[in-house]
Parts: C-alpha cells; structure tokens; sequence
C-alpha cells in the first residue's frame, strides 16, 4: 500500500521534473520552484508521500539536488549570487521536510492514542494477600507473644489431651476437691485400667510440664485449646487461654503486677490501663487473684484506660508450694508466680466480638470482617495493631 | 451465697454503708456479684386505701376506683382486679411508675373513655410472686401512705457473693460477718452458746455402723428429741430472710434448720420422731436401697453412699438430703435434731452420683466447722424451744470430732518474700487474730494455730493469703521484673515459628483462616482414620462433638459446605492445629490443612469480565502445599509427589507428598466421592493436609553466609520438545530426566502442553517441555545444542519410553 502510494507519487513528481532541468534557471524560477516544492510538503499526507517528495527534491536526481550540481560550473560571480539562492532553498525545503515529518509523528500518535482506550472503572480481581484472613485467635496470640517476648518469655506448649494427675492432681486439686467441679471436664472413655484421660481444662499442666522438664530460672508463656463442658453466648466446649509462668529465687507478687500491668497496657494499646487485684481463689496458686480492668462501654464499644466499670480479665498467684514440690522444687528455695488469661476473652473486649460461638463457625463473613490481613505481624516496634 | 443487710448486722456491728460493705467484700475477696435492694426498686410503691370502687360504665370488667394514697386526696383509678372494693387496703402506684412485673411504665391514660391516674397493684406486678387473681389485699391496719417495701419488710437489701470453693467458713453468715471486722468494718458479735439443759437422755437409740475403714465417714454424730412442739408457721423475721435469699419457708422447724444452714454455715436435718421406727443408725446404703427424697425425687442409692436408717429402711442421706416419710410438718409434736459431720469427698461423691444439689451437701463437701456440731445442736434447740415450744432431751452423741486444729511455724518475713510488700509485724498479728488464729511467739517466727472453721489453711503462703487480702493487695506496688541478658533472644521453637508462617503464607494465598472443633461426629472421624475408643469422649456436648479429630479436612470441608448453603459457595478455608492418633502426647500432631470449594482459586473466584475462575481441581491444592512449603523453608531437594493418598481421597485425583516412602508429610487432592457422599458435601472441593511436625527441618550451620552467587556471562537458550509416551507415565518423570541429562547445562524444565487426541497413538499422550540451558563457560555452537538435545531426548526416552513426537 505505501509503497504503491510512494512510486505513485514519484511518477506525478517525475512531470514537474522535465520543466526544472535547466541549469541557468531564473530567480522566479526558483521561487516558483521553492512554492511548489513546500506545497508538495504541506500536502504530503504521511510518511510515505512526504519521502518521495524527499527524494524528488533532495534524492540523487532530485530537483533541487540537480541545481546544486550546476554550481560546480558557474563562474565564482555567478556562485555567489546563484550559491546562496540555491542553497537557501535546500535549507528550507529541508526545514519544511522535518517540520512537515514530525508534525506526520505527531498526528500519528495522537490518532493511536485516541484509539488505545481502556475503562478503567472495571474491576480487577482481588488480590489473594488481600482476600486472605488470620483469625482473630491467631493475631491475638502473635499480639500477646511478642509483648511478652520482650519481657524475656519463651513460649512452651503441650498436649490436649491430659491425664487427671496433670491437669488436677499435681496442680493441687485433690481427688473428689469441689474445686474439681467449677470445671465442667470433658472426659475419654477409660483405659483398661480404669483410667480417664481429660481435655484439659485450662493450660496449667504445661506448668507441671515446664517444670519438671527444665530447672529454674523459667520464663514462658503457654497459649494454647482448652475445653470445658459448658456452652452459651459467653461460653464454648472450646476455646484457649494463655498461661504465664516465672519461677526463680526473687518473683513475688509485686513484680506479678508489674508484669500484667505491662501486659495490658501494651495488649490494649493504651498509655496507663487502672487493674484491680481481688483476692480469689485457685487451688494452684496462693496467694490467689482475679484482676479487673477499668474501662468504659458505651454501645457496643469498649475502651481501656478511661471509664468506671471494671472487666474481669485474668486470674493469677503465686505458685502454690505443692505444686511446686510436685515438680520437685523446694518451695523455701524457688518461688514465682503465674497467670491465666482467656485468649477468645481479651480478643472480643479489644476487638468488640460481642458473641464468643461464631469464633469457631468458620462463617466467611465473620472471618472477612473479624479477621486480620495476613501481612498484618503484631510487633512492638510496629504497634500490636498497626 | 446470699444474705440481708440487717441478717449480717445480727453478726456485725458496724456504721458502714451499704457500698462500703460491698466494695470491702470484693476487696478480701468475697465478690460480690450482686445487691438486691427492693426497697430502691418498689420507691414509688405506696400502702393505699381503696375509697370507692363502682362499675365502669364502658366496661363489664373493668373498676372505677377512688383511691387515697395517703395525702387524703382522691385518686382516680380504673382497676380490672375483681376483688377491688371499697374500704380495702392495696398497693398503689402513680403515673410515671416502673412496674417490673409489666415492664411498663405507667402513664395518665383513659381507659374506655375514664381517666386513670396511676394503678392499684398485685404481687406479681411488682416482681413479687405469682398472685395474678387480684390486687394485694392487705390488712386494715396497714399504714396508709407507707412505702409498701418498708411495710412488707422487703426493704432489706439481698447481698449475694461468688464465694470461692476454698472458703466453707464463709457460707455462714456469721463467717462473712468475721472476715469485715478484720477487715476493719465494724466488731464482730460474739455469742457464746452454752449447752442446752435436757431432761433426761434422748430415748431414740443411736449407732453408727460403720467399721474402721469406713469410720471416718461420719466422725461426729449428735442427736436430740424435743417433745412437745407446735410446728406451726415461723415467725416473721425469719421467713422474710429465708425469702429475701430465695428460700421457701415450709414450717417452724424446716425454716430452723435452712435458717442454720446460712447462719451458722450448720447444716441440721430434723426427723419427725413419731415417724421414725426404733432407734437410727448411720450406715452404708444397701445395695438396691431408695429414698423418696424431701425434694420430691426417689433416689437410687449405691453402697458407698451414707445413709441414716431406722427399722422402716432409710430416712436420710447422709448431709445431703432428707428423706420425705420422717420428714416434718405441721402435724409433728416431738422432733429428731441431727447434727453430724460428714467426710468432705463422699459427700461430693455421692451428691456427684444422685445428682442433688443441697445447701447442706454444698457445705459439707466444702468442710463444715467440726467444732460447729454441738453448739450448732444447742443453738437449734434454742430456736426450737423459742419459737415452737417443747423440752428437750439430753443430745445422744457418736464419735470425736476430728483434730484438725494445725500449727504453722511462720516467719513474718514470707509475707516480703512472696508479696513484694512490706507491711508492719503488728498489723500482720492483729490480722490473723481477728481471722481466728492465733499467734504465738514474739520474734521473727510466730507459731501460728489454725481455727477450726479454716481447713483451706495449710501452710505459710496460706497466712501470706490472709494477711495480704485483708491488707489490701492495692496496698502492694508493681516493681519490675527485669528481662534477663541484654537484645532479646528469639523466644520459638522452629516448629512454633513455622506455626506462625505457615498461617500468614496461607493466608496470603486467599485462604481464611478457620477454628473449628477438635472433636467431631463419630462418622466423619471413621472415615478419616480415626474414631479409636481411646479418642471417644466419655461425656460429649453434643453427639455429633464426640471425638476427637484424626484430620484437619472434615471439620473444614462440612465449614464451606455450611458457607455454600448459606450462598457463599467459593469458600477458601485453611486451619492450623492439632489431630489426634492416639491419647498420648506422640499421638498428637500438628497439621495445616485447607479446603477450596467451587472455583474459590488462587487467583479468585466465579465470573469476571477477563475471564470466569474454572472450578478448583487437585493442582490447587496442589499448589498451596508446595507453596506453605516453600514458605516453611523446607528443604524440598528429597522431596516426591506420588500418586494416591489415603482412603478418603480420590484415587485418581490426589497426591501424597512425602520424603520417601516411609515418611509421608502430607496429601493432596479431591476428596473421595463416597467420604464427600457421607460428609454431605455437594460441588468440588479440594484440599491439602500437612504435618507441620513431620517436616524436616534446614541443617542447622555454623554460619549465615549464603552460598556465592554464580551469575552466567551468556545468554540462556530455551528448547522445545514434545514427547509421546504412555498416557500413565508421570509427565513428572520426563521432567526429571531432562533435568538430569546434562545437569551442567539444563537449568530448568517447563512442561507448556499435554495432548491426547488425534496425531497421537490410542493410549498414550504427548508431553510438551521447554528446556532451558544456561551456558556457563562459552556460549554454545549449533553442533553443541544439538548433542544437548540428543541427550535430552535419550535420556527421557530411556527413562519413560518416550519417543520425539514426529
């Protein structure tokens, strides 16, 4: 096609030709020549016709090229008059031409660019690191972990499935104790020896765990499943608790409170969170405490470190001296302290779950609206909840 | 544990308010869960007098009444009650008025065209009892004008505590009262309770027949008769307390002994002598033994229940419950007074077995004060003689009570050592004692002996208890607990933190992130390999939470099942946790698991303009186990995909991954039509499950340093091949021989096409690979490839049969 179109135009251009060929043209000559030349160029519709008009005037046999050679045979007066027309002409016919090629890009830009739309209203599909979820369980966990990372805990682990001595009897809860019954205990069948393996009720024997597998100094936290059998709004057959456990020459009550008010104040996120201790009672520490914190509830919303009412959070002790002996420690040597928190808790008082069984109903929508962005890392040098 | 604020004042004298009374509860450690003051809440409630009471006229069952409340002025009111009329005395209230029964709140109204200021009142309208006939009809003498709490006496507010296991002495009110005075809430009122004067012995023999073994069931047992009682209603005073914490009063002597119960934390029982045949004994229960209980239910007794019998069989559970055939009413004349104690753990036990829940057993499982049963024996009888009348006998008495009086040698300093606090040694004495111990000695260790109401105290972190909770652990300031060593060191184990990355890759690849329960129907964990009798659980929630799960999958795959019925049929689910082989600690591992339903894929789901998502298949799962892999850091170099995988996947569509063949970390694929069929899932869905824990682990190396980084002067070069080779050679194996052909030079193998059809035999398929060659010392000359591409093809050819597809 465009070749066609150049050999077309050559062929027209080829006719004007004959009618320039002499040698001692006029100066009105040149002028009607230069006219017609930048016309041609002006008329040149694209890159094709404006080349063969190139080559017409400035090719080998071009016209103009034609008159630059007849000056190689003037007489020097002759060239000076005829060498500057002549050549003058060529720089403007060459002018004209870039002029004339770039505005040719230009236009063809502009009609490629008008052409090359898309709409960019149309949705694209959702990114998997945005549709992904970490359950609020998890976050809360990695929240509560690396606050006491800091604090030098390790975090140790053990098994569901626990044996009566573990989850009660070491933990000083003596056989048929009613202490036994505030925790509704899903049992296995018994073995042959008549033996019932429990759920664990609460993260405790991995206290007896820790302690019999290390010697003191201990530092560790112990998140993990726990069941009781029990079932309403604020209560499932399942659901987890984080442990803490020191135990070294020295830890008392008072660095216990230090440690939890630490705790909450960063968990919370909130510059001085107002705590509660109330004497309580757990068979395995003694002296005992359940902690409050003070907060305000207006509508469905919670907030630390303001308010009157008080929440109960946590409950907590120093670590009974039989345990401890059940554990092989001398209680007059070693001492310590420890602390329970309810994971699902603390996760709906922070984030505003307001019922605790949708937790484990695996419901997209809940986990879509509850549940955290996986590149969401609780640090501390971040901020917990960013 | 409930009580009266006048109730604990019989115990306590003291100016505090009620606030501070709550408030220093909660601070030693006696919760209080919550106060009930009726008289706050009935405010409005006023004694009236009906005036007139005349037929509306718009209405046939409907009053207009006249009512003075107090004031003298007449008070229109229309009144639906049928025993409204004039002259009688009733409980009015004005408009603006809560009416709790109702839960409305009263207004000026006109009803049928009559204007009604305010309402005449029933029981139940005010929260006070069922009475729905009439309005209350109170006696003429009633003051008119009274706030009607205060008439009723219902103005003694009802605290209740959360009491703590550990605390028998405070389920009497007396023991609440002791623990505010050391509190500094006031002076305890002591009262001696000197014994009782009977005439002659009690003429109802008595034994307790229990051998050595079994003695220390019941320690101490006390008896008495008093003849010649009228048990008529108790008084007053004593109904209104038993009411105000939730108790119906029966009769005087039934009233006495709840009334012990919560006074004096001293259960009592009392038999109807007439009723009994012969003298009681206290035994074991017989085997095939019943009592119809006075709770209205017959109980089936075993033989390590204790019981108290007479000639008839039965009359009684021991501190649990009474039987109903001895039991007293108002036809008694002359009455049994037991009061005995019994041993802590069969009582729980046997209260555990009946499933009865009693005052009497919730003190006595917890530890009645055994100095508490003879006293508590006079003290009855004193009530009785005073409020019913009759004399009494002798108390006929069986056993010691037991010792239980202990002596601590405690050094003030532990207070230090375990609290954190200083506090000074008179304070702490005078602490103890007011708690009822007593301390001896006077230096830097005092021998401090228990009281017999305290058996929850044992040892010296127990007086620490004491000391601190009455002090006020406010009183105790945080001090730091300083991290050991300097920059933190990391606090998981590689397991924990591949826990951790595990759930954020998954997530980061679409997947949400589940809970779902760790036991599941019997069925489901069957099918999945699991359902063993050690991993049944003896006493489930429901029946379908009855074992405990041997695979992440049927709990995630009945999850999006549940989300499609609900109309999100794409649901992406992932769980991390545990799964349960056996009920030991090995048993146990902890997996990664996800399912993909409908065409939830990695890269979305459902329809889109640039092109609808396909429906998931294995190669999703697929993907997202080699991916939480790559994340986990697991060194993949001996890593195989094979095919097949356990029962509950689909033969075909599945793959195992494994480390060899004895150590398979994981599975992929879709699930078996039959487990799907039986998990009642319908569509596709695919799922992969991993064992976080069987996965190894990087060798641990001396340094950090990555290994040097070789990066090729020469361009890479990409060779294409197809091969035809039987339709079951694994387009894998081709794929290891052309990596394995010149490792040298081959630098990676795509597969970019398979085709079946027409151009390839019946049977077999053809496997397009683009070979990728990175020169590493010159580049390569056209007769070099061609001898690499010749090696590749024999290679492959000797490993799979494959020949070059023509």
């Amino acid at each position: 096609m465009r070749l066609l179109d150049i050999a077309q135009t050559r062929k027209r251009l080829r006719i004007k030709r004959t009618s320039t060929t002499n040698g001692t043209m006029a100066s009105t000559d040149l002028d009607t020549l230069e006219r017609d030349l930048l016309a041609q160029v002006e008329a040149a519709s694209d890159e094709a016709a404006l080349e063969a008009v190139r080559v017409a005037a400035l090719g080998k046999k071009g016209s103009v090229s034609d008159l630059l050679k007849t000056l190689g045979a003037m007489t020097p007066d002759e060239r000076k008059t005829r060498g500057p027309q002549i050549n003058g002409l060529r720089d403007r016919v060459q002018g004209a031409l870039g002029a004339r090629r770039e505005a040719l890009a230009e236009a063809a830009l502009e009609a490629r660019l008008s052409a090359e739309r898309v709409d960019v209203t149309l949705p694209v599909r959702e990114a998997p690191d945005t549709r992904g979820r970490i359950h609020p369980i998890s976050q809360v966990i990695d929240e509560i972990t690396a606050i006491f990372a800091d604090m030098g805990f390790a975090v140790a682990e053990g098994p569901d499935i626990e044996t009566d001595e573990l989850n009660f009897t070491a933990l000083n809860f003596p056989p048929g104790h009613p202490a036994r019954e505030m925790h509704d205990t899903f049992f296995l069948a018994p073995d042959r020896d008549g033996k019932r393996k429990v759920l664990r009720t609460h993260t405790s024997p991995v206290q007896i765990r820790t302690m019999r597998a290390q010697q003191p100094p201990i530092r560790v936290i112990i998140p993990g499943r726990t069941y009781r059998h029990d079932s309403d709004q604020t209560h499932t057959p399942m659901f987890h608790q984080v442990e803490g456990l020191v135990i070294d020459r020295t830890a008392n009550i008072a660095n216990l409170k230090w440690v939890l008010e630490e705790f909450t104040r960063a968990f919370f996120e909130v510059d001085a969170v107002k705590m509660r201790f109330r004497p309580s009672f757990f068979p395995f520490t003694e002296p005992s405490a359940e902690v409050d914190i003070q907060c305000s509830r207006k509508g469905g919303e919670i907030r630390f470190g303001e308010g009157t009412d008080w929440l109960e959070i946590l409950g907590c002790g120093m670590v009974h001296p039989n345990v401890l002996r059940n554990c092989g420690l001398d209680p007059d040597e070693y001492q310590g302290f420890a602390f329970g928190v309810g994971i699902d808790r603390i996760a709906m008082l922070k984030y505003g779950m307001p019922d605790l069984r949708p937790f484990f109903e695996a419901d997209v929508r809940w986990l879509d609206h509850y549940g955290f962005r996986p590149l969401d890392v609780p640090s501390l040098v971040a901020g917990l909840s960013g | 544990m409930k009580f009266t604020l006048s109730w604990l004042k019989d115990h306590l004298d003291t100016t505090a308010s009620l606030d501070e009374i709550a408030e220093t509860l909660t601070r030693i450690g006696l919760e209080v869960e919550g106060i009930e003051d009726k008289a706050a809440a009935l405010k409005p409630y006023v004694v009236a007098r009906v005036l007139t009471a005349e037929q509306h006229p718009n209405a046939d069952r409907l009053r207009v009444c006249t009512v003075d409340a107090g004031d003298g002025q007449p008070l229109q009111v229309v009144c639906g009650a049928p025993n409204a009329r004039a002259g009688m005395i009733s409980v009015f209230a004005p408009p603006g008025t809560y009416v709790p029964g109702k839960n409305i709140t009263l207004s000026v109204g006109t009803i049928r065209g009559i204007e009604s200021r305010g309402m005449l009142c029933s029981g139940a309208e005010l929260g006070l009892g069922d009475d729905h006939d009439g309005i209350l009809d109170l006696p003429a003498d009633a003051p008119v004008g009274q706030p009607y709490a205060l008439y009723a006496g219902l103005d003694d507010p009802v605290v209740e505590i959360n009491l703590t296991p550990n605390r028998p002495d405070c389920t009497a009110v007396s023991g609440i009262a002791r623990d505010l005075a050391a509190a500094g809430l006031g002076t305890l009122k002591r009262a001696a309770e000197p014994p009782v004067r009977g005439e002659g012995p009690c003429p109802v023999p008595l034994a307790v027949e229990l051998d050595a073994q079994h003695r220390d069931l019941c320690p101490l047992f006390a008896l008495r008769l008093v003849r010649g009682v009228r048990n008529g209603p108790s008084p007053d005073w004593m109904q209104a307390r038993l009411r105000a914490i939730g108790l119906r009063p029966i009769n005087a002597l039934v009233d006495i002994t709840n009334y012990m119960t919560f006074d004096r934390g001293r259960p009592l029982h009392v038999f109807d002598a007439a009723k009994v045949a012969g003298g009681l004994s206290v035994r074991l229960a017989r085997s095939g033994e019943s009592l119809k209980g006075l709770d209205g239910r017959e109980h089936a007794l075993t033989e390590e229940m204790v019981v108290i019998a007479d000639g008839n069989g039965v009359e009684s559970i021991a501190g649990i419950v009474g039987g109903a055939a001895s039991g007293c009413d108002a036809g008694t004349t002359d009455v049994l007074i037991e009061s005995a104690l019994w041993n802590p753990q069969n009582i729980a036990q046997t209260g555990r077995r009946l499933g009865v829940v009693t005052d009497a057993r919730y003190r006595f499982e917890r530890g009645v004060d055994p100095a508490s049963t003879l006293p508590g024996l006079d003290r009855a009888t004193r009530l009785v003689l005073e409020i019913c009348g009759g004399s009494p006998s002798e108390a006929v008495v069986a056993g010691e009570p037991p010792e239980t009086e202990r002596v601590i040698d405690f050094p003030w300093t532990e207070v230090r050592r375990l609290a954190g606090i200083e506090l000074p040694r008179a304070e702490m004495k005078i602490i103890l004692e007011s708690l009822g111990f007593h301390v001896a000695g006077t230096g830097e260790r005092a021998k401090v002996l228990t009281p017999s109401w305290r058996p929850d105290v044992e040892g010296k972190a127990d007086l620490v208890e004491e000391v601190v909770r009455i002090a006020g652990l406010d009183r105790i300031e945080a001090k730091p607990l300083p991290r050991p060593g300097n920059v933190a060191k990391p606090v998981l184990t590689p397991l924990q933190r591949r826990t951790r990355v595990a759930k954020r890759a998954l997530a980061g690849r679409g997947l949400m992130e589940a809970v779902t329960w760790s036991f599941i129907p019997h069925a489901d964990a069957e099918l999945f390999g699991g359902g063993g009798a050690d991993l049944v659980l003896a006493n489930p929630i429901a029946s379908e939470l009855s074992d405990m799960r041997p695979s992440l999958v049927p709990g995630l795959a009945r999850a999006a099942q549940r989300n499609a019925d609900r109309g999100y049929p794409d649901a992406a689910l992932f769980e991390v946790g545990q799964c349960f082989a056996s009920d030991a600690p090995e048993g146990q591992s902890l997996r990664a698991a996800a399912v993909r339903r409908g065409s939830a894929g990695f890269a979305g789901a459902g329809r889109h303009w640039d092109g609808a998502a396909p429906a998931v298949d294995a190669f999703q799962a697929k993907a997202d186990a080699l991916a939480l892999l790559a994340n986990l850091g697991v060194p993949t170099g001996g890593l195989q995909v094979v095919a097949g995988g356990p029962a509950w996947l689909h033969p075909g569509r599945s793959g195992t991954l494994q480390f060899g063949p004895k150590n398979q970390v994981g599975h992929f694929g879709e699930l078996h039509p039959r487990v799907a069929k039986a998990l009642d899932l319908k569509g596709n869905l695919v799922v992969f499950e991993i064992d976080l824990g069987a996965l190894p682990l990087p060798k641990s190396k001396p340094t950090k340093t990555k290994p040097v980084l070789a990066l090729p002067d020469f361009q890479p070069l990409s060779r294409d091949f197809a091969f035809v080779v039987g339709r079951d050679v694994p387009a894998g194996e081709i794929v290891r021989a052309a990596l394995g052909a010149e490792r040298k030079l081959v630098a990676g193998v795509e597969v970019f096409d398979i085709y079946e059809g027409t151009g390839v035999p019946e049977g077999q398929k053809s496997v397009a690979v683009a070979v990728r060659l990175q020169p590493v010392e010159r580049t390569l000359t056209d007769a070099e490839i061609e001898a690499v591409s010749q090696k590749i093809v024999a290679e492959v050819s000797r490993k799979t049969g494959a020949s070059l597809r023509a």
